[in-house]
């Protein structure tokens, strides 16, 4: 009964260690604004700093709690900002305070992308390993494609989607056009603000934890470890595996929403949403140690802030992050190493030990 | 009625008849061994009887329900838990929530409930952890709760798998080659362990066993197959009294 | 007419994809692992070519055959640097490498050569072929793209079948182990397989840029995928099915580019991609693969 107490503890603490470290993060922006000495550049990073922390711990969900590679994450993201920048925009008289409509946006986002995880989610997720990688990429990117030929208008009798062009829309004259194909939607409001974002990050990050350590997690877990042997006790993969990756689309949705909020005109790009967005976000992942949560958080910040800050690193900073993939990759497989880094204790501080599954090198059993 | 009836299984994989007219009945509480010489189809066997291939033909019947062609899942709702030749532990994972796994059906609460840490979330954890623990201590595996399932020397790893096997409450356990791998002492441990199991939980226990001093000193019945056929079946002594059986299986 | 015409650039694009679909599937089906960054050893050979012809002022067929030499280089030292050490690990492991690999190979073309568009002269010098009274016309590069892919087919599927080298990589790609015991080198075999493909890759880079003389660090990137598409179109780890998956989906995507909507072409493919896996993802010609319990 001892161990088992310790046990719990062991867990909480490790989620304490990053709820403080989100607090200590929270003060610290207060403080350096309230001082006045915080820097245009700095102070719009905020934002982002929050989005691509959501982004990066919804997608641990998939890689480091669910064991599957997603390199469509970022699709989902551009389903939560098309959707609720589409919404804010055509609403933006009509509903008031800023702030309600603000939420029903995010709230909306979320909950689209989560649906397009879900619609998603029931056809591939019985692809395994690279198949359902290239597929999810497939998906990002149609998702992409498929944003920006579309034209979306409203009028008087409600909505009215074209492929082609602005014309042929139909519109009546008290029309207007929201999307307009690759020009995407411009004049959303801006109602991204470092607080929400956080607010948001903090929810994503509760929730994750959360799921980690319970009944859920643990299926999600078991999986990931030995997709037979969870069958053999009667857990229901397809189950589990949905629940994961639809609750990691809807907070990429949230992100998208916060993104959208956070510019006055939104379109796809291959640089925003897609698979190069994707690609980053699972760097982060990666660098900041496959399963853990806290570690997504300091990589998502460090390498999101890290370019700002060094403006003439930009061109370096793809092949940077692109070494960095692959001796991560190459230490995490080399024993050597590995026996090197269980003897650093700040590693694992660093990595959340209680969840992390550092690529296990067992390529099946 | 016997707990699992099993009448002219068989199976095809392309052109191979892997297992060819298998029947074997077992009674609630025996212990029941399934023994033959490598590539006879034994763990073809367990695969179909646990859903992990779909039977070509044949019935399987547990408890008088019919099981053939059922999903994983089901059939182990339904009550068999099985362990693998090749252990299957969740590795990255510790000792004590390789065996809540197992509980997932036995004890629940909602997703829901789990995310917003909501009071059914403590009360279930606690009834979890507590069952878990009296499960490894079965095993002697109690002090090892917080280790990585990988971390676990060989012979835990085996109690490991059917502990938590047991964990989902089946009514018929199969143990794939429990032995596989293991010295004299470790195997005559287990045998220690599973006749503790089987009087303990009232188990009935299939298992396929290579090593003949362990099928023998605790199997009461046994069925022999040899290149996916019944060979012979019926009490021990007499099984490996028979003149075919020795020469197939055990050489000249 | 415009049909027939549709189909022929079709068959030439998916002749392209067939090469670059090559590589996927022998390095699939003989290391096991999808290697992300083939499509970029397109863009590396299509630079080098690029740098050859333009700068240097070097003959078209010197250029190429340094193109190939530079890729066969590259994909073997990436094969050693990069995926030897993960022989053993998860595939996600290596995929992330791969796509490591395949974002240093963007990023370091990008540092060298810039991010703008170079125009990419042809190295192909045949006249078109006008049919029908002027009512089609071919050009040089799509003959040539048919012939040449022809030909390096042939030559392949012969090497594959009739040499010592082949029958060695068609027993790593059935069984490692088994083959490896039977004193076959399974590192030399996966070696000379990623010596192959890059090859191929090289040949495809020519005719791609050729035919699309437009050269940027990310030009092997779509053709990359779309080509990984061709070879689990056509099922993975056969080379027939490479041949086959590329072909057709060349012309499915410029049939989409033709008669649907030439941005949605790229959706049309992925699209593909996702049915072909949903309802056979063995591919057309794969085998099926039963996981052992």
């Amino acid at each position: 009964m001892a161990t088992q107490k310790r046990t719990l503890k062991a867990s909480t603490k490790n989620d304490l260690i990053t709820y403080a470290m989100l607090a200590v993060m929270f003060v610290v922006v207060q403080i350096l604004t309230a001082a006045g000495s915080i820097s245009n550049l700095f102070e719009g990073l905020l934002v982002p700093l929050c989005t691509y922390s959501i982004m990066a711990v919804s997608l641990n969900l998939v890689v480091g709690i669910l064991g599957d590679l997603s390199l469509g994450h970022a699709g989902f993201m551009c389903v939560g900002a098309y959707v609720s920048a589409f919404f804010s925009v055509t609403f933006e008289v009509v509903i008031q305070p800023d702030w309600f409509r603000f939420l029903l946006a995010l709230i909306l986002g979320g909950i689209c992308a989560g649906l397009a995880g879900l619609l998603i989610g029931i056809p591939v997720l019985r692809l395994k390993g690279d198949y359902l990688a290239i597929v999810t990429l497939a998906f990002g990117e149609i998702i992409k494609n498929v944003v920006n030929i579309l034209y979306v208008g409203v009028d008087e009798n409600g909505l009215h989607i074209s492929m082609q062009n602005t014309g042929a829309l139909n519109l009546s004259e008290n029309g207007r056009v929201i999307m307009k194909g690759a020009l995407g939607i411009t004049g959303t409001p801006r109602d991204s603000t470092f607080l929400i974002g956080f607010i948001m990050l903090l929810i994503t990050v509760f929730v994750s934890l959360n799921l980690i350590h319970s009944r859920t997690g643990r299926a999600v877990m078991s999986i990931r470890d030995n997709r037979i042997a969870a069958e053999s006790i009667g857990i229901n993969v397809t189950k589990y595996k949905l629940i994961v990756f639809s609750l990691s689309a809807f907070f990429a949705g949230i992100a998208g929403v916060l993104y959208a909020h956070n510019l006055t005109s939104l379109t796809a790009t291959t640089k925003n949403f897609g698979y190069n967005m994707s690609i980053t976000i699972l760097v982060f992942v990666v660098l900041g140690g496959i399963g853990s949560t806290r570690g997504s958080i300091i990589a998502a910040i460090i390498l999101t802030a890290l370019p700002e800050v060094l403006r003439g690193m930009d061109n370096y900073r793809m092949l940077i992050y692109s070494i960095l993939l692959i001796v991560m990759m190459l230490a995490n497989n080399n024993e050597k190493i590995n026996v090197f880094k269980e003897k650093i204790s700040i590693m694992n501080w660093l990595q959340n030990k209680s969840s992390g599954n550092k690529l296990d090198k067992e390529a099946h059993s | 009625m016997a707990l699992l009836e099993v009448t002219n299984l068989g199976i095809q994989f392309g052109g191979l008849r892997a297992v060819d007219n298998f029947s074997m009945s077992i009674e609630a509480g025996e212990l029941y061994g399934l023994i033959g010489p490598n590539g006879a189809g034994k763990t073809t066997i367990f695969n179909m009887l646990t859903g992990v291939y779909k039977p070509t033909e044949g019935k399987i019947f547990l408890d008088g329900k019919s099981i053939a062609g059922k999903k994983q899942i089901e059939i182990n709702r339904l009550g068999i838990a099985r362990t693998f030749q090749n252990i299957r532990l969740f590795r990255q994972m510790s000792v004590l929530d390789n065996v809540k796994v197992g509980l997932h059906n036995q004890i629940k609460y909602s997703t829901f409930s789990g995310v917003l840490k909501l009071p059914s979330y403590f009360k279930k954890e606690r009834e979890m952890d507590a069952r878990a623990m009296e499960l490894l201590s079965v095993f002697g595996l109690q002090d090892d709760a917080q280790l990585l399932a990988a971390n676990l020397p060989y012979g835990k790893q085996r109690k490991l798998e059917i502990a938590r096997a047991l964990a989902t409450q089946p009514k018929l356990l199969l143990l794939d080659e429990p032995a596989a791998g293991m010295n004299p002492n470790e195997t005559a441990e287990l045998m220690e362990t599973i006749r503790f199991v089987r009087e303990q939980f009232h188990m009935t226990i299939l298992l396929i066993e290579h090593d003949m001093h362990l099928v023998a000193g605790i199997c009461e019945k046994l069925t022999v197959l040899n290149f996916g056929k019944v060979l012979a079946s019926g009490e021990t002594a007499e099984v490996l009294k028979n003149p075919e059986v020795i020469t197939a299986y055990l050489g000249e | 007419m415009e049909f027939i015409s549709y189909l022929v650039s079709g068959i030439s694009l998916g002749s392209i994809y067939a090469l670059i679909a090559l590589g996927y599937t022998m390095v699939y089906g003989i290391a096991k692992m999808l290697n992300f960054a083939h499509g970029d050893v397109i863009m590396v050979g299509a630079y080098i070519i690029f740098i050859c012809s333009t700068t240097l002022g070097v003959p078209a067929v010197v250029s190429v055959l340094a193109a190939i030499l530079v890729c066969t280089v590259a994909g073997v030292v990436i094969e050693r640097v990069a995926y030897k050490p993960l022989r053993n690990a998860s595939s996600l492991a290596v995929l992330i490498t791969a796509i490591g690999v395949s974002y240093l190979l963007q990023n370091a073309a990008l540092l060298i050569f810039g991010s703008d568009t170079k125009s990419f002269s042809s190295v192909i010098s045949i006249p078109p072929l006008s049919l029908f009274d002027g009512q089609l016309h071919i050009s040089g590069e799509t003959i040539a793209t048919i012939v040449v892919s022809v030909v390096l087919m042939i030559a392949l599927t012969l090497f594959i079948n009739k040499t010592k080298p082949g029958r060695a990589m068609r027993a790593v790609s059935e069984d490692r182990g088994a083959a490896q015991l039977m004193g076959i080198n399974v590192n030399a075999t996966i070696t000379l397989t990623f010596a192959i493909g890059s090859a191929l890759a090289a040949v495809a880079g020519a005719l791609l840029c050729s035919a699309y003389p437009s050269l940027s660090p990310t030009t092997g990137a779509m053709p990359g995928i779309k080509a990984f598409t061709a070879a689990v179109f056509g099922g993975i780890g056969s080379i027939p099915g490479a041949m086959l998956g590329g072909v057709l989906l060349g012309v499915i995507e410029n049939l989409s580019k033709g008669y649907i909507s030439t941005q949605l072409s790229d959706a049309i493919v992925f699209a593909v991609l996702i049915l072909v896996l949903l309802i056979k993802p063995t591919g057309l010609l794969g085998k099926k693969i039963r996981e052992k319990v």
